[in-house]
């Protein structure tokens, strides 16, 4: 009984490492939203909790805890209470495949980016759920207008991961890192760690897989110029109109890490994941948490400054963008790595 | 009010499906309504067909209440909280029909204030219209920086009169108070610092790519429409037809000054399109610091309380006289039985007209379209409903 | 056109019709305006429209007034291509306050004779959808008459408070 109980726990144990760091992560992104959304605007945000307000984001997260939970009368009382866990379980759970350095990854299969798009799927019913079981004319629009959003937009996402597998020749997200180390110029958005020609050959590409992938990211994680969903505006916070205390502490969890699932596997895809950019120096399992995390911060950053900057779009010119504009670009892309790859 | 349709069709395995318009309300508590409003949509998923306004929640009594004052000045409070965005045109309005209903004339002094006034709120109306109108369309950032230009304008306005947004300035026959020495300088800097503004807004969102796909060719209003609907203003001015009372039917100075009516001409779509509208309020501000920087210059001096009236007492008459707000034609029309007591005060509120229009532009557009369509016809309830 | 010249026109176009009822006021301080009978108001609202030379496309408001024992209507009509405006006004018995809608001659009035009609009980015949429109709609009485009493409960809420 005793073999089994050592594992058992240091497994648990491991599997919390990721709760750990999404909490901490979404504390300080939080904070950091706001106080680039303040500048940007040419105001200050927090200032009194804390030196320049670096408490807020707790305090903000002791009030969601002990906020009265209301849930509609009129509501669907199961499916309204299971859709925020839903859709953290569907965050949450690809946080399995992510390798936060060269000693760490959660569950090292080699389904790794196959698992990770299918799980985020989750999400999508979450908001479904929340949204209809509100019984509320506007969070069904918001719940419904995700769901066509997260969906389209998962194609042409699927699309560039095949094209990065496809050069790397695992769909494991460590051994996706591992091709990529050895320095800035191994990264795979400068070519990958190819001869000279065929790196030449693969940038234009590998750039506008990234674009496309980047901006696919915003979509699936419902933000700002894609925020449709949850427009502030039109349907006064969407599918998320209802919520309140715990439940939206959820949805609002969910939303932070899903951010850092798409900026870590924009970085592993396309910057290097956790090699560091000078090649051995300053590389062992401590630096390669650290240049993955910074990596994925700054990925977080540019999305918050776009979406403080942008308007948002109407929701068929969201579709048109992803069928009619990714989502063809994404195939020529394709097609075009794996000339390059066989020639 | 309304019934929705109800079609039915049969699948291919014989059962039949129901399909039916659905009813929603936009309003009266809704973040892009721009004050109480409720609007009946009927909608077929997301492409509404048919826009029903319900007004008169922030219905005041104000008629009614100027019925039982006991003097013309005492009308001016509540006039500056019809429109309270852009107070000091409301009371420019009254002040000008009153005395042209008393045959008063005022000093050149009081005239060329009222003007650089009436000119500042003019500013200050479009910079919350367009402010918020980012905010509809979902760029947050626009809204902070229109509101930082308009505390420089708030700040005049407070070094004047005491107050910010409800002024009580403007008085039949005068002004309540004289403009401080500190007034023309900071004015004249403000002039020169919001030119370079207006510029780098348009960049963040009037040219930005996704706000001109969101609103160009999007609520298209037609010029015979607009004028038979009575709409003024920039609505007006957006669909093409050059109109500006300021121009066209000259009071106070506005004849002395020199400035460009901005028209509307279909630059990134239809004319008439939201976005054309939207550039004719941002045209229209940098005209208005030309007319400011022109009454600065031309100001006389003199006494600005001189000729308010101890007793207002009129002739038994009627007049309606008609300005230009921000929102396009104001009116009063004020009849007099010879009291001191006014017999029935009517305003003609521009945003009442150009809300009517809504229901006819916006059939066939989306939800988010017409968020854009109600944002772009910039109404303030206050006005609407008196 | 000065309003001596519309006012000319008009008698010109309908001064033969027997119950057209043009009368002048075009002296009255302080604005000038022209008073006409309900009967034909329709097609003098017409004429006043698509005449070529008066082109009164612009109705800017309509308002009612409380004149006791009657009540009147003004219609303040502009031209934007012409450049000139007058104020046409009819009076009706307090009695029994009806007269032609002129909502399919200018759309602006369809709102404006809805206000006549919540504000003072003024009945528009032919209007396509006269209910209230400022009051609540299952509102009693009509506020701005100088005879008006305010309820004292409204829905089992006190009014006066």
């Amino acid at each position: 009984m005793e073999q089994y109980l050592i594992p058992i726990l240091t497994n648990i144990l491991l599997a919390l490492v990721p709760l750990v760091f999404v909490l901490v992560y979404a504390l300080v992104t939080i904070y950091v939203e706001m106080k680039m959304a303040a500048h940007i605007q040419n105001r200050l945000a927090y200032m009194r909790t804390g030196w320049h307000g670096v408490l807020q984001p707790i305090a903000d997260m002791l009030k969601l805890l002990q906020k009265e939970d209301t849930i509609p009368t009129v509501a669907n009382k199961g499916l309204f209470i299971l859709a925020p866990y839903v859709v953290f379980t569907g965050t949450y759970a690809a946080f399995a495949v992510i390798p936060f350095s060269s000693a760490y990854v959660g569950s090292n299969i080699d389904l790794g980016a196959f698992y990770l798009l299918g799980v985020s799927a989750l999400v999508v019913v979450g908001i479904l759920m929340g949204g209809w079981a509100a019984n509320s004319k506007w969070t069904l629009y918001g719940g419904v207008r995700s769901a066509a959003q997260v969906i389209s937009y998962e194609i042409p996402s699927a699309f560039v991961i095949l094209a990065v597998v496809m050069v790397t020749g695992s769909m494991n997200f460590s051994v996706i890192s591992k091709f990529q180390e050895g320095g800035i110029q191994n990264w795979l958005i400068l070519g990958g760690a190819f001869p000279l020609a065929k790196k030449l050959a693969l940038i234009p590409f590998m750039l506008i897989m990234f674009l496309i992938y980047y901006v696919s990211s915003m979509a699936e994680s419902n933000r700002n110029p894609f925020d449709l969903p949850e427009a502030e505006s039109e349907l006064v916070q969407g599918y998320n109109t209802e919520y309140s205390g715990m439940k939206f502490a959820m949805f609002y969890l969910a939303e932070y890490a899903n951010l850092f699932i798409v900026s870590a596997v924009v970085t592993f895809l396309f910057f290097g994941g956790w090699t560091s950019p000078l090649g051995a120096m300053a590389s062992g399992p401590w630096w390669d948490a650290f240049w993955f995390v910074t990596k994925c911060m700054v990925f977080v950053v540019l999305n918050i400054w776009l979406r403080w900057t942008l308007p948002r779009f109407r929701v068929d010119q969201l579709m048109y963008m992803s069928w009619k504009v990714l989502t063809p670009f994404a195939i020529a892309c394709v097609l075009a790595v794996g000339l390059i790859l066989v020639w | 009010m309304t019934e929705s349709t109800t079609t039915q069709t049969t699948t291919s395995s014989g059962r039949t499906l129901r399909t039916e318009e659905m009813i929603i309300n936009m309003g009266p508590q809704h973040p892009a309504t721009h004050g109480v409003l409720r609007l009946e949509l009927v909608v077929d998923g997301e492409i509404v067909q048919e826009v029903i306004p319900h007004i008169g929640y922030l219905h005041r009594c104000f008629e009614k209440h100027c019925e039982h004052m006991t003097n013309y000045q005492q009308v001016i409070p509540y006039v500056d909280r019809m429109d309270y965005c852009a107070a000091m045109n409301n009371e420019f309005a009254y002040v000008v029909a009153a005395e042209r209903l008393l045959k008063i004339e005022v000093p050149e002094r009081v005239q060329y204030i009222r003007v650089i006034m009436a000119e500042l709120n003019r500013i200050a109306s479009h910079l919350i219209a367009v402010g918020t109108y980012g905010i509809d369309i979902g760029a947050f950032t626009p809204f902070l920086y229109c509101f930082i230009d308009r505390e420089m304008i708030l700040d005049l306005f407070e070094m004047t009169c005491g107050a910010r947004l409800l002024y009580n300035y403007m008085w039949i026959g005068g002004l309540s108070h004289d403009l401080p020495p500190e007034f023309i300088p900071k004015a004249k800097e403000f002039c020169r610092y919001y030119k370079k503004r207006i510029e780098e807004f348009n960049n963040l969102l009037t040219f930005n790519e996704i706000f001109v796909k969101r609103t160009a060719s999007v609520g298209v209003l037609p010029k015979d429409v607009a004028t038979n609907y009575g709409c003024t203003g920039p609505m007006l001015r957006g669909s093409g037809v050059d109109w500006d009372l300021r121009r066209d039917d000259p009071y106070s100075v506005y004849n002395k000054i020199e400035w460009d009516v901005c028209v509307g001409k279909g630059e990134v779509g239809t004319v008439g399109d939201c976005w054309d509208r939207h550039i004719v309020r941002m045209r229209e501000m940098e005209q208005s610091l030309r007319i400011i920087e022109q009454a600065i210059a031309q100001l006389p001096e003199g006494n600005v309380q001189a000729a308010i009236p101890k007793r207002i007492r009129p002739n038994p008459g009627e007049v309606y006289a008609r300005t230009e707000s921000p929102r396009g034609e104001l009116g009063f029309y004020i009849v007099s039985d010879g009291t001191a007591t006014p017999y029935r005060v009517k305003g003609r509120a521009p945003a009442f007209s150009n809300l009517s229009v809504i229901g006819e532009i916006s059939r066939g557009a989306m939800i988010a379209d017409m968020i854009a369509i109600a944002g772009s016809t910039d109404i303030v309830l206050g006005e609407v409903d008196r | 056109m000065t309003s001596q010249e519309i006012f000319d026109r008009l008698i010109a176009q309908f001064g033969a019709v027997s119950d057209a009822g043009i009368v002048s006021k075009l002296d009255a301080p302080v604005d000038p305006s022209i008073t006409v009978a309900p009967a034909h108001l329709k097609a003098i609202a017409f004429f006043l429209r698509d005449d070529e030379e008066l082109q009164f496309e612009h109705c800017s408001c309509l308002s009612g007034v409380d004149l006791k024992g009657k009540f009147a209507i003004i219609y303040q009509l502009a031209s934007l291509t012409k450049k000139h405006k007058i104020t046409i006004r009819v009076e009706v018995p307090a009695e029994n306050p009806s007269l032609p809608s002129v909502e399919s001659v200018w759309k602006t009035t369809n709102w404006h004779e809805r206000e006549a009609f919540d504000m003072f009980g003024i009945v528009f015949t032919g209007h396509p959808d006269l209910r209230r429109i400022l009051m609540p709609y299952d509102w009693e009485g009509h506020p701005l008459r100088k005879d008006y009493q305010v309820p004292e409960f409204y829905n089992g809420m006190r009014v006066p408070y």
